[in-house]
């Protein structure tokens, strides 16, 4: 069973533990700007809401490369990027309507959330389990899914 | 059933792929006009720039990709349509029929009417062959005048630069990037040139490029209103325009590109058309538009392929976008950036930082946006665009401070529903 990070705003209390397991887990260092996982705050209302990619099925950014740098992982369903094909032209981050992969200006590449081979820094670090990694269908499609359907112009005119 | 595709770009293939996907049984054929194995101009840049090999610029990197899947290959080029008979006719070769065909010839480089731009030495930068030849004439040390900053023109600066080359861009605009970049930014990616030892002539024609015979350069290129500039290599980069060459006596019909309906289909039925060369709708404007950009050649080739198949699919038009790396500086520009009749637009500059932002709204709604320096959560400004979210209370946040971009995404889409 193929599962998919989980994410339930209401239960973040915005500590950014996240952020720093994934920067540790991917950069090797506790830096929160190299995260890959945001957890946005909103002050006024009270809420944070983490936000990272939904390895989503119609996959702009793998459709979008012209080098064949960005890939599926069968086993866990995420888009990978290959840092040996990446030219780090940066049309993958125009192309995708979510903003979750970005240009690394310090590697010449692009980075997104790879679900850590399927064993996410992220979820296990979370305290309020916010971030949870479940089975795919469990999850019933939370909010980022919505809105991908009804961004996604391609799986709407496949429909 | 036999489908032929011209051209072995990004469209193209995407095409002939999603055809032996959906009908295994078909005839497949892939025409391609250049000696090479389907490969990608947008990663030209970065073969000059000595980051990858040519096989790095592959579309596909199992060299037996195309073969695997059935496909067909042919390298020639196609000289004609008849489009009552249904058949191609190729450079020295028999004529080909076809059941579906679908025209992804891309677009070809402009060539100003200026003398002297057919030798050795003066190059566009559209081909793998382009490229080797730059490679050849970009000497350290030599003289290099680059013909125009436009996407192109900026995205091989680096690597001119990188090769130890003197610099020289003669750009005929007020600004660099003037159809994807906006007074202010445009000039602060001049200045930003200037400041790498790049000499920058904007409003500036060349009017003829000849032999050098009294310096130590191989060309003079004489130019309006500076003074003559010497060039060892003139790299010719003014734009390009759709590769309809061959259509002309064909009867499709054809504006800028060929023109498609909404499931890419041109106005002969079983003729389709995807990628720079199709002219289908900008779905901001509601306007016929050429957007000749990698992910629109991605997108139009699948789902042309899926109409092709019988698989009724509307393409509901594709947008302006594009991202641009100009000696480091990062640019973007999407949709109707320049601003729409009766819309809202705001800023944010911070000039020394070379880090700006602008967004256009029509309504409560983001239809156009530039940035400058900006490489977190660029995309999204494509979804809002695109989804056409109504922003509600954030459009004046955003008013108040464009950069908020991705705060208002969430919020608008995620807190309140």
């Amino acid at each position: 069973m193929q599962r998919s990070l989980y994410i339930s705003p209401d239960k973040c209390t915005g500590c950014l533990q996240c952020e720093m397991a994934c920067s540790y887990e991917h950069e090797g260092n506790f830096n929160p700007a190299k995260s890959r996982i945001k957890v946005f705050s909103f002050h006024t209302e009270g809420r944070f809401v983490p936000y990272t990619c939904t390895q989503c099925a119609e996959a702009w950014c793998k459709s979008a490369c012209p080098t064949e740098a960005i890939t599926l992982d069968v086993a866990t369903g995420a888009k990978m990027v290959n840092d040996g094909l990446c030219v780090g032209c940066k049309v993958c981050t125009i192309a995708c309507p979510f903003g979750t992969i970005n240009y690394n200006t310090a590697t010449g590449k692009v980075t997104k959330c790879d679900l850590c081979g399927g064993d996410p820094a992220c979820a296990k670090a979370c305290p309020t389990q916010a971030i949870t990694y479940i089975d795919a269908e469990g999850t019933g499609y939370d909010k980022m899914r919505s809105w991908a359907a009804r961004t996604d112009n391609q799986s709407a005119a496949q429909a | 059933m036999r489908y032929v595709v011209i051209g072995a770009g990004p469209a193209g293939v995407t095409a002939v792929e999603t055809l032996r996907v959906e009908d295994p049984q078909g005839e497949v054929i892939l025409i391609g006009g250049e000696p090479e194995p389907a490969y990608s101009r947008m990663a030209i840049p970065y073969l000059l720039s000595n980051k990858i090999e040519e096989q790095g610029t592959y579309l596909r990197h199992d060299a037996a990709h195309l073969e695997k899947l059935g496909v067909q290959q042919i390298q020639n080029r196609v000289t004609g349509l008849d489009a009552m008979a249904k058949q191609l006719s190729l450079e020295g070769a028999d004529s080909i029929s076809f059941d579906r065909l679908l025209v992804a010839t891309g677009s070809n480089p402009v060539k100003p009417p200026i003398s002297g731009l057919d030798q050795p030495g003066v190059h566009h930068c559209w081909t793998l062959e382009d490229a080797r030849n730059i490679i050849k004439y970009a000497e350290p040390r030599s003289s290099v005048v680059l013909m125009g900053a436009g996407f192109i023109g900026c995205i091989i600066m680096e690597a001119l630069v990188a090769r130890g080359v003197k610099l020289t861009v003669v750009e005929m605009g007020d600004r660099m990037v003037p159809r994807m970049m906006d007074q202010v930014s445009g000039n602060l990616i001049k200045q930003w040139c200037i400041d790498k030892g790049v000499t920058v002539h904007t409003s500036t024609r060349v009017l003829g490029v000849e032999a050098n015979s009294s310096g130590t350069t191989r060309f003079l290129l004489n130019c309006d209103p500076v003074d003559p500039i010497e060039a060892d290599l003139v790299v010719v980069a003014a734009g390009v325009k759709p590769a309809t060459g061959f259509l002309q006596q064909s009867g499709l019909n054809l504006a800028q590109g060929v023109v498609v309906n909404e499931f890419l289909e041109s106005s002969v039925p079983g003729i389709y058309a995807a990628g720079d060369v199709c002219e289908g709708v900008d779905w901001g404007t509601g306007e016929q538009a050429v957007h000749a950009i990698q992910p629109v050649a991605a997108e139009t080739g699948r789902i042309a392929a899926l109409n092709m198949v019988g698989k009724v699919t509307a393409y509901p038009g594709s947008m302006a976008m594009n991202v641009l790396d100009t000696l480091g500086l990062i640019s973007v520009s999407y949709g109707q950036w320049m601003g729409v009749g009766g819309g809202d637009e705001t800023h944010l500059l911070d000039e020394s930082a070379y880090r700006y932002i602008k967004l256009q709204f029509e309504a409560d709604r983001l239809v156009g946006a530039i940035t400058l320096g900006m490489t977190e959560h660029v995309g999204v400004l494509r979804g809002l665009i695109q989804s056409r979210v109504s922003l509600g209370k954030w459009k004046s946040i955003l008013m108040q401070d464009p950069t908020r971009v991705m705060e208002a995404y969430l919020g608008a889409t995620h807190l309140n529903s």
